[in-house]
């Protein structure tokens, strides 16, 4: 039976698991002890509930357990990353090499350190799929260059970046290479050894974890990877990330972790079928829509398309029985699109008509159809209402047209 | 962002949406905004022989408040003496629709739309422009 409103946004946040909620609920109510407690019972069960959420973290992404840091969520881990690379290593350097589609953490914490002088920063572009080229990457180093931060994949448009080649660089080169990974771990296969990756950030509610807890993960070996912290307190978690740990939300990390590494080859199987029927739909019943990011290396539940002549902000009103989010410029204060979009170099007016399809584990089939006839009727309206729509029909190029706004 | 019930209502139940012919003397036809921006309104207005606004259309690329904006505006003309048409302040709109501020830019765009549908409509007459300056003109 279909249920609305359908939550089609997985890319933002994530239900949690029922069997991930179950995990923690002992540990929000009689285990409730600090795992910093070395003296007695509660103090120990939750300690040894951490250290089995470490271990299920790592073993999602080839890691050691010890090589993984709690914290508050990816946000802060990308903060901890950056930051804290460039402080521990301003005497070997202090650039930066990042990407302009890479999530607002990252890009906001490379700002801070280029305000406050402590780095200079290289964006790098990206191709009209998404990708950053390896190439590009290796001729931006410099000997001055400390810190490589390419995410594995993007959270609008879904594409996976050629980590594993500038992992490799990275490594060729001797500079410290981070990758915010969290909307690819446990959607896709993430090995940080394979990877070459010495830093990743992971974030709870993108894997049908709980909001509010995240993790970093921080190469010991090969090479020993340091960072400055950016919290100080207790020395909790090796002296890298002070502050009573988040016990429950720990256990829901890595339940949620061991699931989606367990359940992936199946789970991504059947959100690929989804999304290609979601697509093939979509692309049956209109005309003039394009798919935003790349055909293949992309996110199997994300499906990212601009409707031409309609404006995304009045679709997604449209759409009021669906949770899916737009890069239309309505949609956020600044009345700007989407800056992953227009970074594909594709025109603005599409950026505007762009629709985030976020499918994830409770999606299903009937949900899918649902979607895909709200969306045929949805677009169609407002097409019929639309002046570009009739201007594009009566033949006139409407790049031609001098528009006076 | 929560929509007001005014702009929800002109949303799903738009006013006027359509085209006149092109070539009715009698039609003026404004085009305002840019495609780049988010917003494109069509505006087209019937207006007789003694300047009086006797039917509207509208079509928009935009965001729900464009949308409301311009189904609005067809409401409100109509009926109107160009003159008085013309006098008509995006506040109006702003008030009428509840737009909160980042919304305000669709209420302007109506306006103009107003301004430049009758400067066309003028052009059309042979009479001179109106004193305030089109934003747009015909596409």
């Amino acid at each position: 039976m279909l249920k609305l409103p359908i939550y089609m946004d997985n890319h933002a946040t994530t239900r949690i698991d029922s069997r991930v909620l179950d995990a923690m609920m002992p540990y929000l109510t009689d285990k409730f002890g600090n795992a910093a407690s070395r003296n007695h019972s509660f103090g120990w069960e939750a300690e040894e509930a951490v250290d089995k959420g470490r271990n299920q973290v790592a073993a999602l992404i080839g890691a050691k357990a010890k090589e993984i840091i709690f914290t508050s969520g990816a946000t802060e881990s990308d903060n901890l990353a950056i930051k804290g690379v460039l402080e521990f290593y301003k005497d070997k350097g202090n650039h930066i090499i990042t990407c302009v589609t890479e999530h607002k953490a990252v890009l906001d914490s490379c700002r801070a350190l280029e305000r406050t002088g402590k780095a200079t920063v290289t964006y790098l572009p990206v191709d009209k799929y998404g990708q950053v080229d390896p190439d590009e990457v290796r001729k931006a180093i410099t000997d001055k260059t400390v810190l490589i931060t390419i995410m594995w994949a993007n959270n609008e448009i879904g594409t996976i970046h050629k980590i594993h080649e500038i992992g490799k660089l990275a490594k060729e080169k001797g500079i410290i290479f981070h990758c915010d990974a969290v909307q690819a771990i446990g959607k896709v296969p993430v090995d940080v050894e394979k990877a070459g990756v010495d830093i990743a950030s992971i974030s709870g509610h993108k894997l049908y974890g709980p909001k509010g807890v995240g993790a970093i993960y921080i190469r010991s070996k090969g090479p020993r990877v340091r960072v400055t912290p950016i919290i100080d307190g207790g020395g909790h978690e090796r002296g890298m990330r002070s502050g009573t740990l988040n016990v429950p939300g720990i256990v829901g990390l890595g339940a949620a972790c061991e699931i989606a590494g367990r359940e992936m080859a199946e789970e991504t199987e059947r959100l690929l079928s989804l999304r290609n029927k979601l697509h093939a739909g979509l692309s049956e019943r209109l005309d003039e829509i394009y798919l935003n990011g790349h055909p293949t290396e992309r996110l199997p539940g994300n499906l990212n398309m601009s409707f031409a002549y309609v404006e995304g902000e009045s679709l997604l009103m449209g759409l009021n029985d669906i949770a899916v989010s737009s890069g239309s410029a309505c949609t956020s204060a600044t009345l700007e699109p989407s800056y992953v979009i227009r970074a594909l170099g594709i025109d603005d007016e599409l950026a505007h008509s762009s629709i985030r399809f976020g499918l994830g584990r409770f999606n299903t089939e009937e949900e899918v159809d649902f979607v895909t006839g709200r969306v045929e009727r949805e677009v169609k309206r407002l097409r019929e209402m639309s002046p570009l729509y009739e201007m594009a029909k009566e033949g006139i190029d409407l790049k031609s047209v001098n528009w006076k706004s | 962002m929560a929509y007001s019930d005014k702009v929800i209502d002109h949303y799903s139940n738009p006013r006027n949406v359509g085209s006149f012919g092109k070539d009715d003397a009698s039609v003026g036809t404004g085009v305002v905004g840019a495609p780049e921006c988010g917003d494109v309104m069509k505006l087209q207005l019937k207006i007789n022989d003694s300047g009086v606004i006797e039917d509207a259309r509208f079509k928009t690329f935009g965001c729900g408040s464009a949308i409301a904006s311009s189904s609005y505006v067809t409401e409100l003309v109509k009926g109107k003496h160009i003159d008085e048409a013309i006098a008509i302040k995006n506040t109006t709109i702003v008030k009428e629709l509840n737009l909160p501020p980042v919304k305000i830019h669709c209420s302007v765009l109506a306006e103009d739309a107003i301004k430049a549908a009758i400067a066309d409509w003028k052009k059309h007459k042979g009479e001179a422009a109106p004193t305030a300056p089109a934003k747009a003109n015909e596409a």
